[in-house]
């Protein structure tokens, strides 16, 4: 048959029979839990918990007299199941969970510079094991791997000191130097991260891995203060503001990757190209990405970034007039 | 008719509750009826077909449910002078088996949960988490691994690890961003691969008769099963990554470039720099190199700030794409204003 449409209704009583399966065997599993800690847990108040546990009082073996009964001593705050009626253990895991389980896992192990990778492959192992055929989860994970600068940073940030950097930022095209305070370091997409709070910003700043040339780990604690904040990366690490200035280009096919790869405002078809429109951080930024794009991309806006693309490429000929010097 | 939903939700569950007891309980199997006369809830007069009709479809809800949420209901006989089928769970289907995980690996398993934070299989991470932990696993919530993978998965990669798990072609929409319009592609996914932290689908391409690979963030809208489950077979012992991955190892960089850059300028350049010679106009810098044409865009990005002095081919390259950028970007002025 085909399967019930899911109401509300239908969606809190299938969550809660879930949840009544693994409670018994959870408190089984430790006596004299305090209810308020079972009910974190299973995220839910300790009122809803203690309703769970009524249900549960009136459900058993057939016959239903009082030996049949799932029983339990409530003493005070703590609860310990006497008798279990034969549901001892949770439901094996669905294909779902499984899946997100060994995904993550394996995303995990997959990672340069996690602590314990052992760790991870070993319950990796197990988990697969436990899951048996569902298991079998057709999802492969292969992440770049420059392992040796990720680890020799991540021993610093776990000794919990600051660091002096080297750090390039391509908006600007600069190397700087800066002294700052470790938060955690992260893996987005294909790039590792180091968050930390930057002294000489006096902010949060996520630093690309790759871009860190060089660090000293100073003898002083990282001390990140109150108003270092974590920045919410779920969505990518770019996010553009609405202030920032809007380049607009016109984009041959083979160029047209970029779209891809840069977070763009506008793309429209335009005859047998593309005119895009996208924020960047800085027009410096952009002249330097822009100039070496290649013939498939022209410059359409702002005009203050077309003349000065065109008199910095016109200036650059110049220099190309004489032969190259000979050199040793 | 007038539901009371909390009251009868709370009946509905004790019922399955004591149905999930019942069957577990059970080495026989019972029939319906058998059921009907035992579990608390399907009282009812099987004479009267009315009501008769109004139990089989409440058991036949409940065992949708059941089902839903994973609970292996076997069918079968209970002998064979029978006629009717009967329901049992077998225990051993039922129970997740025993997993002894060590406390470092229980925060391994604590943090992988954590990683789809709202994403994709968050609520399946979580629950399966859950009964882990009703399994006796103790999970630090506090616990990190000093590096921490952020997940983010397209929308199509629930149902197509789906489809590749129950061996089902799909079909949907796929947009190159250099070909003019989406097509709809029909496929029979062997799996699903993160390879540089992009997503792709690995399969048997049915319009092109071909092994092909698809990046899940060009899917456009939905992906649908069609056809019937079990319908094909991945290659024995397929190595999906490596029909992904075309990075075959470090690039050579054998080239060596010589470039004039002004003093404090360029600095990107000079990250890439394996030597540099500092003079009084500036300084020269080697840098090693693969691609001529890709070195070429680098150093155009910098206009006048660097000079490419050799080798030749680096030299041509250059100024013809600086030739074509002045092109380009000539000002078009309009007509009626000269």
């Amino acid at each position: 048959m085909t399967p019930q449409p899911r109401t509300r209704e239908n969606k809190a009583s299938a969550d809660r029979l879930g949840r009544l399966l693994n409670l018994v065997p959870y408190l089984l599993a430790r006596p004299g839990v305090l209810v308020a800690e079972a009910a974190a847990v299973f995220g839910i108040t300790e009122r809803q918990l203690r309703e769970d546990l009524e249900l549960l009082w009136v459900c058993g073996l057939p016959g239903y007299g009082p030996g049949d009964l799932i029983d339990m001593a409530l003493d005070g705050d703590r609860v310990t199941i006497t008798y279990d009626a034969g549901i001892d253990r949770p439901l094996r895991l669905n294909p779902d969970e499984a899946l997100a389980l060994v995904v993550a896992l394996r995303m995990l192990a997959e990672t340069p510079g996690t602590g314990s990778r052992d760790a991870v492959e070993r319950a990796l192992a197990k988990i697969e094991n436990a899951a048996g055929d569902v298991a079998d989860t057709p999802v492969a994970v292969r992440l770049p791997a420059d392992a040796e600068r990720v680890d020799a940073i991540r021993g610093a940030v776990d000794r919990r000191h600051a660091l002096r950097i080297t750090y390039y930022t391509p908006a600007r095209d600069e190397t700087t130097e800066r002294v700052v305070d470790p938060m955690r370091m992260l893996m987005v997409g294909p790039r590792a991260y180091l968050e930390a709070w930057c002294r000489r910003a006096e902010g949060t700043r996520l630093f690309r891995v790759d871009r860190i040339d060089a660090f000293t780990e100073l003898d002083e604690p990282s001390l990140p203060p109150a108003q270092a904040v974590p920045h919410d990366v779920s969505d990518g690490v770019f996010h553009p503001s609405a202030s920032l200035p809007l380049v607009t280009l016109r984009v041959g096919r083979g160029s047209r990757w970029i779209t891809e790869y840069y977070p763009c405002e506008e793309v429209r078809r335009d005859g047998d190209e593309w005119i895009v429109t996208m924020r960047v951080t800085d027009l410096g930024w952009a002249q330097r990405l822009l100039l070496g794009l290649g013939p498939d991309v022209t410059v359409v806006g702002p005009v203050e970034l077309v003349d000065q693309i065109r008199e910095q490429a016109a200036t650059a000929l110049d220099q190309y007039t004489a032969p190259p010097p000979v050199t040793a | 008719m007038l539901l009371a939903f909390p009251l009868v939700s709370r009946t509905r569950t004790e019922r399955l509750v004591n149905l999930v007891i019942c069957l577990l309980s059970t080495r026989r199997f019972l029939t319906a009826a058998q059921i009907a006369a035992t579990v608390p809830g399907y009282e009812h007069d099987p004479e009267d077909p009315r009501d008769h009709e109004a139990f089989q479809r409440k058991f036949e809800r409940d065992k949708a449910e059941l089902r839903e949420l994973g609970v292996p209901l076997e069918t079968g006989l209970a002998s064979a002078f029978d006629t009717e089928h009967g329901y049992r769970i077998a225990h051993r289907e039922y129970a997740l088996p025993d997993i002894p995980l060590e406390p470092d690996e229980a925060a391994a398993v604590g943090i992988a949960a954590r990683l789809w934070q709202h994403a994709g299989l968050a609520a399946a991470a979580s629950s399966g988490l859950a009964k882990l932990r009703a399994a006796g696993v103790e999970v630090d919530p506090q616990a990190t691994l000093g590096m921490e993978p952020v997940m983010t998965v397209d929308p199509a990669f629930g149902p197509l690890t789906a489809a590749a798990r129950a061996r089902r072609a799909v079909t949907f929409t796929y947009r190159v961003p250099e070909v003019d319009e989406p097509s709809t592609r029909r496929l029979q996914p062997w799996g699903v691969v993160c390879w540089q932290g992009r997503w792709y689908v690995v399969g048997h391409d049915r319009d092109r008769g071909a092994t092909r690979c698809f990046r899940l963030s060009r899917i456009v809208g939905s992906v649908r099963a069609v056809g019937s489950a079990g319908a094909f077979s991945p290659p024995e012992n397929v190595d999906l990554i490596s029909h992904v991955a075309r990075w075959s190892g470090p690039v050579a960089r054998n080239g060596r470039a010589t470039v004039f850059v002004r003093p404090g300028r360029a600095a990107g350049l000079r990250r890439l720099a394996m030597e540099t010679v500092p003079g009084p106009e500036g300084d020269r810098l080697t840098i090693p190199y693969s691609d001529v044409e890709w070195l070429a865009s680098r150093l155009v990005g910098y206009g006048a700030d660097v000079r490419a002095d050799g080798p030749p081919e680096l030299r041509e390259v250059v100024i013809q794409q600086l030739k074509e950028v002045v092109a380009r970007h000539e000002r078009v002025v309009p007509t009626m204003l000269r």
